[in-house]
C-alpha cells in the first residue's frame, strides 16, 4: 500500500473510529439518564477515538518515513561494491543512482551486472518489507488505539479535556512555526554560507572591492577570475536605496500630514486607497515600468541637456523604487501622527500658533520616534527589493556615488547566481547564500531597531 | 513641549520658556495670544531682550508677522498637496503606461491563406498515423501558398522576405485542421492565420500600409507592398486576441499566451492558501486566545513581526536550500512555490487574523463560558465565527501579495519556459508574474505588448480580489 493511501485509510477508520464513539457515548448516556449524566458530550468522545486511532498511526507512518531513508542508506554503503567504495562518496551516490533508475519498475530480475543485481534486489525487498510492515503496524496501532479510547468511555470520563488538551498543542505547534521558519532562514543561509567562506576568506568578501563571481572551469579561461568582493554590491545598494528615500521619504511624510491633519474625511477617504493601490502593485510591474518608461525616458532627458546617462541608470530603479515605497511611509508616518494626542494641538493652538507652525514644532518632534522607526523600515524594504533592481538595474559592479551610472546590487546579483543552471557545490552559487546571509541580517537588525523604536513610541502615548 | 502661560500679562520666566520653545515663528505665536487676550504688558520680546513695549506696537509687529506666516501656512498645505498629486499622478501615470501599451495585445492580425494540402510536399498521407501526421511538412505547403499568393518573388532573398510576413502559427493551425480531418490531404483549403508580429503590429496601429515611407518598421519596403495587397483585398483582418488566453508561452510573440502561467498561478494559490490558512488561523487563535505570557509566545511574537518584514527574496533562499535541495521537492513545481509562499504570507494573515479576534468583545467570550463552554468552545463555536469576516478579510490580501510575488519563485526555479499547460501541482510550471518578467526581457519588440497585457491580467486579479476583501469587510464586519 502507498503511503498516500495508507494515510487515507488511516483517516477514514478514524472517521468510522468517531462515530463508533459517539454512538457508543450515547449508549452509556441512556445507562445513566440521559446526556446530563455524562460528563462530556457524545461527540467529544468520538472525537477522542478518533484522535486514539489516527495518532498513533501517523506517528508511526512519520517515524518510518524519517528512518527509511537512513537504513537504505546504511544497505547502500555496506554492500556497495569496494572498488567503487574507495571512489568516495560521489562514486557511491552515482553507483546508488543507476541502480535506482535500473529498479524503477520494481523489479531486479533484468539487471546484467550481478552486483548491481544483488543490491538491487536487496534494495526492492527492504522497500517492499518495510512498506507492508508499514501497512500492518499502522492499522494494528490504529485499531490498538481505538479500542483502549474505546474501553475509557463512561459517563465519568472526560473526554473534552483530553481532546482539548491535543487540539492545544495542534494550535501551539501552529504558532511556532513561525520559529521553524526564522530557524530554517539562518540554518539554510549560514549552512551555506560557512560551505562559500571555507573557498573565499570573510574578510575578502566584506571589504574586497572587485566583484566578478565567474569561476573558471578551465584554469586558461579569459575573465573568469572569480574575485568575491561584495563592496561594490553594498555601495549600489545603499546608492539605490538612498535614490529611493529621497523619493519616498518627502512625498510619503508630506501626504501624511496632510491625509492626517489638513484634509476632510471625505478626501481622505478617496486618497488612502488610491494610494493602497500603488503599494499593492507587484513589484515586476513596477520593473517593468522603470525599465522600458523611465529608463528610457531619463536617458533622452540627459541627451537633450548633454549628460549621458546610462540606460540601466540607478537614477531610474531608484526612483521607482522611491515611488513603490511612498505609500509605505505616509500609512505608518500616518498611524504616529494621529496617534499623537488632540491635547497636545489644542495647547499649541490655544498659543496661536498656526496650523503649520503646529505641526513642524509640536507633532513631527513629538512623532519623530514613530517616523523614524516607520523610515527605517522602509529602508529595509528598499535593501530587500529585487524585482525592480533586477530588470531595471544593471549588472555592471562598479563603486560609484553617481545616480546616472549603472550599478548591481546584492538581490540582482542573488538572483544572477542562482537562476539556471547551476552546480551546488561551485563557490559561485554559494556566494549568493553568503550575500543572501548579509541581506537578511541587516534587515533583520533594522527590523529589530525599527519595530523597537515604534512598540516604545506607542506606549508612551497609550 | 511645555508651556505654561497661565494669565495674560505673564512674567518675565514664563516669556522665556515660550523663546526657548521655538525660535522666530514660535514666539510671535505666543504674541498673538497674549494680543488676542488684549493685555499686552511686554515682555514677549524675541529672546527675551528689549523693555517694554507700548501694546499698539506689539499689536503692529504681530499684524506685521502675520501676513508672513499666513503665507508660510499656506505654502506648507500646499506642499502636502502637491505630493499627494504628485503621488497620484505617478500612480496614473504608471497606470496609463501600462494600458496604453497592453491593450493592443488584446486584438491580433489574422491573414487569410488559400493552402494546397499536397501529399507530395507534406510527405504524409490520408492513411498515415496520427503521430506520422505530425511530421508532416506543414511550413512546406503554408510557404508554398504564399508563392502561389505573390509569384513576382522569385531570388532567394525575395522569398526570405515573403515567408517573413508568415507566422509559425500558420503551420501550427494547418497541422492542427489536417490531424482532426486527415481526409484534407490533396485538397485545397482556406483559412485564416496568425499574421507575423511586425506585420500583426503594423496592422492593428492602422498605418497607411500604401505608403510605405510614412512607416517606421523592421518590414522591408516590399514587404509592406505584399501586405498593402493583402489589406486592398481583405484578407488581412484585427480580430479578438483568444490566442493568448489558450496557449502557453512561445517564442514568437503572435503565438505567445497566458495559459500556462494563470493555471500555475491557480495551482500555487491554492496550495498557498491550504497551507497557510488552516495554520495562519490556529496560529493566531493560540496567540489570541490562549499563548501564556512567556518567553516562548513572547518569541513567537517577535519572529512574526520580524518574518513580516524579511525580504521576499530571503524565502526564495529558504525554499531553495530546504524543499529543493534538502527534502529533495521538484524544482519549479507549483508545489515548493506554493509552499514557500505560505511560509512568506503567514505572518501577514496572522496579524489580521489577530486584530479580527481581538475585535470580538469580551462579553461573547463570558456569556459562552458563563453558559458552561470550555475554552476551545467558546473560541471555536462563538468568538471564531465572530471574526471569519476579518479573518478572510487579512486572507484575501495575504494571497493578493502572494499573487504578485516573484522574486521568490525566481529562486526556485519556476523561471523556466513553459509551453505545456501543468496538469498537476508537480509539473514545472511558471505564474503570471515571472511570465512578464520573462517577457519583459525579450528583445521582440512584439512582447512589450505582450507583457503589459500580462500585467493587465495580473491586475485585474489583484483588483478582483482586493475588492472582494473590501466588500466582505463592509458587508460583514460587526462594529461592537
Amino acid at each position: 500500500m502507498s503511503t498516500a493511501v495508507l494515510v487515507m485509510v488511516t483517516l477514514a477508520l478514524a472517521a468510522c473510529a468517531y462515530l463508533y464513539g459517539r454512538q457508543r457515548a450515547w449508549r452509556v448516556a441512556g445507562e445513566v439518564g440521559g446526556i446530563r449524566g455524562l460528563h462530556s458530550l457524545p461527540s467529544h468522545h468520538g472525537m477522542m477515538v478518533a484522535l486514539w486511532c489516527a495518532l498513533p498511526a501517523l506517528a508511526i507512518v512519520v517515524g518510518w518515513k524519517i528512518a527509511e531513508p537512513v537504513i537504505i542508506d546504511s544497505i547502500v554503503h555496506a554492500e556497495v561494491p569496494a572498488a567503487i567504495a574507495q571512489n568516495g562518496e560521489r562514486a557511491v551516490s552515482l553507483y546508488r543512482n543507476e541502480i535506482e533508475n535500473l529498479i524503477a519498475d520494481g523489479s531486479a530480475a533484468g539487471i546484467a551486472d550481478p552486483d548491481k543485481q544483488a543490491l538491487g534486489a536487496r534494495l526492492l525487498s527492504v522497500r517492499q518489507t518495510g512498506a507492508s510492515a508499514l501497512t500492518a503496524l499502522a492499522l494494528i496501532a490504529a485499531g490498538i488505539g481505538a479500542a483502549l479510547a474505546v474501553r475509557r468511555i463512561s459517563a465519568g470520563f472526560r473526554a473534552r479535556a483530553s481532546v482539548e488538551r491535543v487540539v492545544h498543542f495542534f494550535l501551539l505547534s501552529c504558532a511556532s512555526i513561525a520559529i521553524l521558519t526564522t530557524l530554517g532562514i539562518v540554518l539554510s543561509v549560514l549552512f551555506e554560507s560557512m560551505r562559500f567562506f571555507q573557498q573565499v576568506g570573510f574578510l575578502e568578501f566584506v571589504t574586497g572591492t572587485r566583484w566578478s563571481p565567474q569561476t573558471a572551469i578551465r584554469a586558461d579561461q579569459v575573465g573568469s577570475s572569480g574575485a568575491f568582493g561584495a563592496v561594490p554590491l553594498f555601495v549600489g545598494t545603499l546608492l539605490i536605496s538612498f535614490i529611493a528615500m529621497t523619493v519616498a521619504v518627502p512625498f510619503g511624510l508630506l501626504s501624511a500630514i496632510y491625509l492626517a491633519e489638513y484634509a476632510s474625511a471625505r478626501v481622505r477617504n478617496v486618497v488612502k486607497p488610491l494610494l493602497e493601490i500603488l503599494a499593492g502593485i507587484p513589484t515586476v510591474v513596477y520593473g517593468f515600468f522603470a525599465a522600458l518608461t523611465v529608463a528610457p525616458a531619463l536617458r533622452d532627458l540627459g541627451q537633450s541637456i548633454g549628460l549621458s546617462v546610462a540606460s540601466e541608470s540607478a537614477l531610474a530603479a531608484g526612483a521607482v523604487m522611491g515611488i513603490m515605497i511612498i505609500p509605505f511611509v505616509s500609512s505608518l508616518s500616518d498611524d504616529v501622527i494621529t496617534a499623537v494626542p488632540q491635547s497636545m494641538r489644542d495647547g499649541s493652538y490655544a498659543l496661536g500658533s498656526t496650523q503649520s507652525e503646529t505641526i513642524v514644532k509640536v507633532i513631527i518632534p513629538s512623532a519623530l520616534p514613530g517616523i523614524v522607526g516607520g523610515i527605517l523600515l522602509a529602508v529595509s524594504r528598499a535593501i530587500g527589493e529585487t524585482m525592480i533592481v533586477v530588470m531595471a538595474a544593471g549588472l555592471a559592479a562598479r563603486i560609484t556615488a553617481n545616480p546616472l551610472e549603472a550599478v548591481t546590487t546584492v538581490t540582482v546579483q542573488i538572483v544572477t547566481l542562482l537562476t539556471g543552471d547551476q552546480e551546488f557545490d561551485s563557490a559561485k552559487t554559494l556566494a549568493a547564500f553568503a550575500l543572501g546571509l548579509m541581506l537578511f541580517v541587516v534587515t533583520l537588525v533594522l527590523n529589530v531597531i525599527a519595530l523597537q523604536v515604534v512598540r516604545r513610541y506607542r506606549e508612551q502615548y497609550e | 513641549m511645555s508651556v505654561d502661560i497661565d494669565k495674560p500679562g505673564a512674567p518675565e520666566g514664563a516669556s522665556s520658556t515660550l523663546a526657548k520653545s521655538g525660535d522666530g515663528v514660535g514666539d510671535p505665536g505666543g504674541a498673538t495670544a497674549a494680543a488676542v487676550s488684549g493685555t499686552i504688558t511686554g515682555g514677549e520680546q524675541r529672546g527675551g531682550s528689549g523693555g517694554n513695549l507700548r501694546s499698539r506696537a506689539v499689536g503692529e509687529r504681530v499684524q506685521a508677522g502675520l501676513k508672513r506666516r499666513y503665507a508660510a501656512e499656506r505654502r506648507f498645505r500646499l506642499y502636502g498637496l502637491v505630493a499627494i498629486a504628485a503621488t497620484l499622478s505617478f500612480l496614473a501615470v504608471l497606470l496609463f503606461s501600462i494600458v496604453s501599451k497592453g491593450l493592443p495585445a488584446f486584438s491580433q492580425t489574422y491573414m487569410q491563406m488559400e493552402v494546397l494540402l499536397d501529399a507530395d510536399t507534406l510527405g504524409v498521407s490520408a492513411d498515415d498515423e496520427r503521430t506520422a501526421l505530425r511530421g508532416g511538412n506543414f511550413g512546406g505547403v503554408a510557404k508554398a501558398a504564399m508563392r502561389e499568393r505573390f509569384p513576382e518573388a522569385e531570388s532567394r532573398s525575395e522569398k526570405k522576405h515573403l515567408y517573413g510576413l508568415l507566422s509559425t502559427g500558420a503551420e501550427y493551425e494547418l497541422a492542427r485542421r489536417v490531424i482532426a480531418d486527415p481526409e484534407l490531404i490533396g485538397q485545397r483549403v482556406t483559412l485564416w492565420v496568425p499574421a507575423d508580429d511586425e506585420l500583426g503590429a503594423l496592422v492593428k496601429s492602422g498605418a497607411n500600409l500604401a505608403d510605405p515611407d510614412s512607416i517606421v518598421t523592421r518590414l522591408s519596403d516590399q514587404q509592406i507592398g505584399w501586405a498593402a495587397q493583402l489589406q486592398q483585398a481583405g484578407e488581412l483582418d484585427v480580430r479578438f486576441n483568444t490566442t493568448f488566453f489558450v496557449n502557453g508561452d512561445s517564442r514568437e510573440p503572435e503565438l505567445a499566451g497566458i495559459r500556462a502561467a494563470l493555471v500555475g498561478s491557480g495551482y500555487v494559490l491554492l496550495i498557498t492558501f491550504l497551507l497557510s490558512f488552516p495554520i495562519a488561523v490556529s496560529a493566531a487563535i493560540y496567540l489570541e486566545e490562549f499563548a501564556p505570557q512567556n518567553k516562548w509566545t513572547d518569541l513567537v511574537e517577535v519572529n512574526i513581526n520580524n518574518l513580516a518584514a524579511v525580504p521576499s527574496i530571503v524565502f526564495g533562499l529558504l525554499g531553495l536550500a530546504v524543499f529543493i535541495n534538502f527534502f529533495a521537492l521538484p524544482r519549479s513545481a507549483p508545489l515548493v512555490g506554493g509552499i514557500v509562499l505560505s511560509l512568506m504570507t503567514l505572518p501577514t494573515i496572522i496579524i489580521s487574523s489577530r486584530v479580527a479576534l481581538k475585535s470580538v468583545p469580551p462579553s461573547i467570550r463570558e456569556a459562552a463560558r458563563g453558559l458552561g463552554a470550555s475554552d476551545l468552545q467558546v473560541v471555536f463555536h462563538h468568538v471564531l465565527p465572530l471574526a471569519m469576516p476579518g479573518i478572510l478579510t487579512g486572507t484575501i490580501i495575504g494571497l493578493a501579495q502572494a499573487l504578485g510575488e516573484t522574486a521568490p519563485l525566481l529562486m526556485i526555479g519556476m523561471v523556466a519556459f513553459i509551453v505545456d499547460i501543468p496538469q498537476s501541482i508537480t509539473d514545472a510550471a511558471t505564474v503570471l508574474p515571472v511570465q512578464v518578467y520573462l517577457w519583459a526581457d525579450s528583445p521582440e519588440r512584439a512582447f512589450v505588448e505582450k507583457t503589459s497585457a500580462a500585467i493587465m491580467v495580473l491586475l485585474a486579479f489583484l483588483i478582483c480580489m482586493n475588492a472582494l476583501a473590501v466588500v466582505l469587510r463592509k458587508r460583514f464586519e460587526r462594529r461592537w
